[in-house]
């Protein structure tokens, strides 16, 4: 098992004709992931990497079954893609693209909200590396190689910093069920505490790694949840411990703006509410076996 | 991205936002110029800077005459004020906003964010303004209101009108006071803010609502569709060196410590700053290449780096996805041939085909130290550092 996406996901790209489109598309076909056509406005009906292209995310779903979406189509068109997605009934959409204003994905979040629980579409991104199922699939821009497949799930907000962990792991035999990047904007799909909680559910996953920065409600939510919901064990680390206040750093989200914002306000809540506080990132890897090697699995001690 | 005061004023009112009576002055005599405009007999001169806190540093002044106002303006106009959050270097005065002097009964607080938890615009006000509204927040937590926004039907009077009520403002006030917080949501939706702050709003002793100063941001990201607030942007209050990185697409932001740091991905970069302290050295700097790292982007990187005088030693980290290792070391190669660099560097390469890059680095014949891990690399730059410092 893992999260969101295995290799039977039938998967389509929007922005799936552009130079970025076709890299990804190309990247994701040669790891395993089942991409069954691409959408790209006025190039419907044509064919790319042997697979159809159509005018609209409906038709698509229409013709191929498609239930996720990675969305690669530039910044100011970024929302309208996401609703279109939402509409056309895809259950999951991956958006990779960077700098989507703010109130735009406010107003993306109220929209997904207009669906019924039963067919509401997950979001996760904007501007982040997407999501891959060691060793199964992937929807995002990552190095798959670098992910073993194994028993720890990984939820970051940064892209690279998720890269770091993974084969820090890799180099110690520790591998992962499904790797989620949220990405680092203010407003974003999904939350550490949505991604949590499908790793709690999920049979194959032992142990989880979140890895936040500065700035925002999200890790210090997501301790709550921990503390109040989960049993496997969650090995935490957050970015930005040398960040000054009211400098955004890099990403749209990494600012110190309010109280309990900076690393070590975040650090201190996840090791009060018990996670595992990895002491450095170059400490990650380590961290996540240390926590498998604790973590008797739900199965055995059923046996017992 | 910020504005001036003034600036904000002018769009605000365009929103039926009431504000002072007043005008920006590049020299003393358009200031004095301002005051006839004005009239009344009170004006107050305000140093333009993009920083809180201008009064108790000086920056603002309360004249009686036209010469007052003329001297006031030329105490202010090219010095460099430094306030509470402006840091030691301060920033540059280069305009005055001349302003009618009001007479005043009470100041509130009135804030719209877009909040991270309800992810949705917050309308957040005090009975007493004046104050930083985390200063607030610690003292008197219970005193203060919250509105928050539906985005399907936008900011309805019923909230503005609870929001006066609840600052205690007489019938009279409250739809002057109104017309500010709607017209204040309504210019944060239409021009793509970030935050509008009024602080204070002020009740004048006639009884008038006015917005006395206010501070407002904008969204980066959204700045391609409102060519008429990105041009209100003013360099001089940025920093140069970050202005620079901005035109060659780089995240720079500058630091107080002495190793520069050049990496790709801004979560990688606060690890790597965060690992360079545990390693007992400081970072003179956060800067994220981003995704592609070619040539040209590594020596516009390394010259960003080293116009910090501070900077005694680099640590180039890059976790390569997309881009191979291999590209990326002949980046790094090309750029240091290009750009001369006179202090120690160390480049950690990870990702594909990292075993070429690192064979390109070495084979290089350059003096560059290499490191497999992010342990590694932060020791080793703090030790190259420690070492160049001895010599």
């Amino acid at each position: 098992m893992s999260i969101l996406l295995d290799e039977a996901t039938r998967v389509i790209v929007q922005g799936f004709t552009g130079d970025k489109g076709t890299f990804h598309a190309n990247e994701m076909i040669a790891y395993g992931t089942n991409v069954v056509g691409g959408v790209t406005p006025g190039k419907g009906g044509a064919t790319h990497l042997e697979r159809p292209v159509f005018n609209t995310v409906k038709e698509a779903v229409a013709h191929t079954g498609a239930t996720a979406s990675l969305i690669l189509v530039p910044a100011p068109f970024c929302a309208d893609a996401i609703m279109e997605a939402a509409d056309a009934s895809i259950r999951l959409v991956v958006t990779i693209t960077d700098g989507v204003p703010a109130q735009d994905m406010m107003t993306v979040k109220r929209y997904l909200w207009r669906y019924a629980k039963e067919r509401r579409t997950r979001l996760i991104g904007p501007n982040c590396a997407g999501l891959i199922s060691a060793g199964k699939a992937m929807m995002g821009i990552m190095p798959g190689h670098i992910y073993a497949r194994g028993a720890v799930g990984v939820v970051t907000r940064s892209g690279t910093l998720g890269y770091e962990a993974a084969s820090q792991m890799k180099a110690l035999g520790v591998g992962v069920t499904t790797s989620v990047g949220i990405g680092g904007d203010p407003i974003n799909g999904s939350s550490f505490v949505d991604m949590l909680a499908l790793f709690e559910a999920d049979p194959e996953t032992e142990a989880v790694m979140m890895i936040g920065e500065i700035g925002g409600p999200q890790e210090a939510d997501a301790a709550l949840f921990v503390k109040e919901h989960m049993t496997k064990p969650v090995i935490g680390y957050v970015a930005g411990l040398t960040a000054p206040k009211g400098r955004r750093m890099g990403h749209a989200g990494a600012i110190i703006s309010a109280f309990g914002d900076t690393a070590a306000e975040k650090a201190e809540i996840m090791r009060s509410a018990g996670l595992i506080v990895a002491p450095s990132p170059a400490e990650l890897g380590a961290a996540a076996a240390q926590a498998l090697a604790r973590h008797v699995p739900r199965h055995v001690m059923v046996q017992q | 991205m910020d504005i001036h005061e003034y600036q904000a004023k002018e769009l605000l009112s365009g929103f039926g936002v009431p504000v002072p009576k007043g005008g920006v002055a590049y020299s003393a005599e358009q200031a004095v110029y301002r005051t006839t405009e004005i009239g009344g007999s009170r004006w107050v001169v305000k140093a333009q800077i993009h920083s809180g806190a201008r009064g108790k540093a000086g920056g603002v002044r309360l004249c009686a005459t036209d010469a007052d106002v003329r001297q006031a303006t030329k105490d202010l106009l090219g010095t460099v004020l430094v306030t509470t959050q402006t840091g030691p270097e301060g920033l540059p005065v280069h305009r005055v906003l001349v302003e009618q002097a009001l007479p005043i009964d009470r100041e509130l607080y009135v804030g719209l964010v877009l909040d991270r938890k309800h992810e949705r615009i917050v309308v957040v006000a005090h009975p007493h303004g004046g104050m930083e509204i985390e200063e607030i927040a610690q003292r008197e937590p219970a005193a203060i209101l919250r509105e928050v926004v539906e985005p399907a039907v936008g900011m309805r009077s019923f909230q503005a009108r609870e929001l006066a009520f609840g600052l205690g403002l007489g019938a009279q006030q409250v739809n002057e006071a109104m017309a500010a917080v709607l017209g204040a949501y309504r210019a944060f939706r239409d021009l793509d803010a970030t935050m509008v702050e009024f602080n204070p709003l002020v009740v004048t002793t006639d009884g008038h609502v006015l917005v006395l100063d206010v501070k407002m941001s904008f969204d980066d990201n959204a700045m391609f569709r409102r060519p008429n607030v990105a041009e209100l942007r003013d360099y001089a209050q940025e920093d140069p060196r970050e202005a620079q990185a901005a035109e060659h697409g780089l995240n720079y932001v500058a630091l107080g410590g002495d190793i520069g740091c050049i990496i790709n991905g801004a979560g990688l970069a606060m690890a790597t700053m965060d690992m360079i302290q545990h390693a007992g050295g400081e970072p003179a700097n956060f800067l994220d290449i981003g995704g592609g790292a070619s040539p040209d982007r590594v020596a516009a990187a390394f010259r960003l780096v080293l116009s910090d005088r501070n900077v005694k030693a680099i640590l180039v980290n890059v976790f390569a996805g997309i881009n191979r290792c291999d590209w990326v070391a002949e980046g790094v190669v090309q750029a240091i041939h290009e750009v001369r660099v006179p202090v120690p560097l160390v480049v950690r390469l990870a990702g594909t085909n990292v075993d070429e890059g690192r064979r390109i680095l070495q084979e290089s014949g350059l003096p560059i130290l290499t490191a497999a891990t992010l342990a590694e690399a932060a020791e080793r730059v703090v030790a190259a550092r420690d070492a160049g410092a001895a010599a």
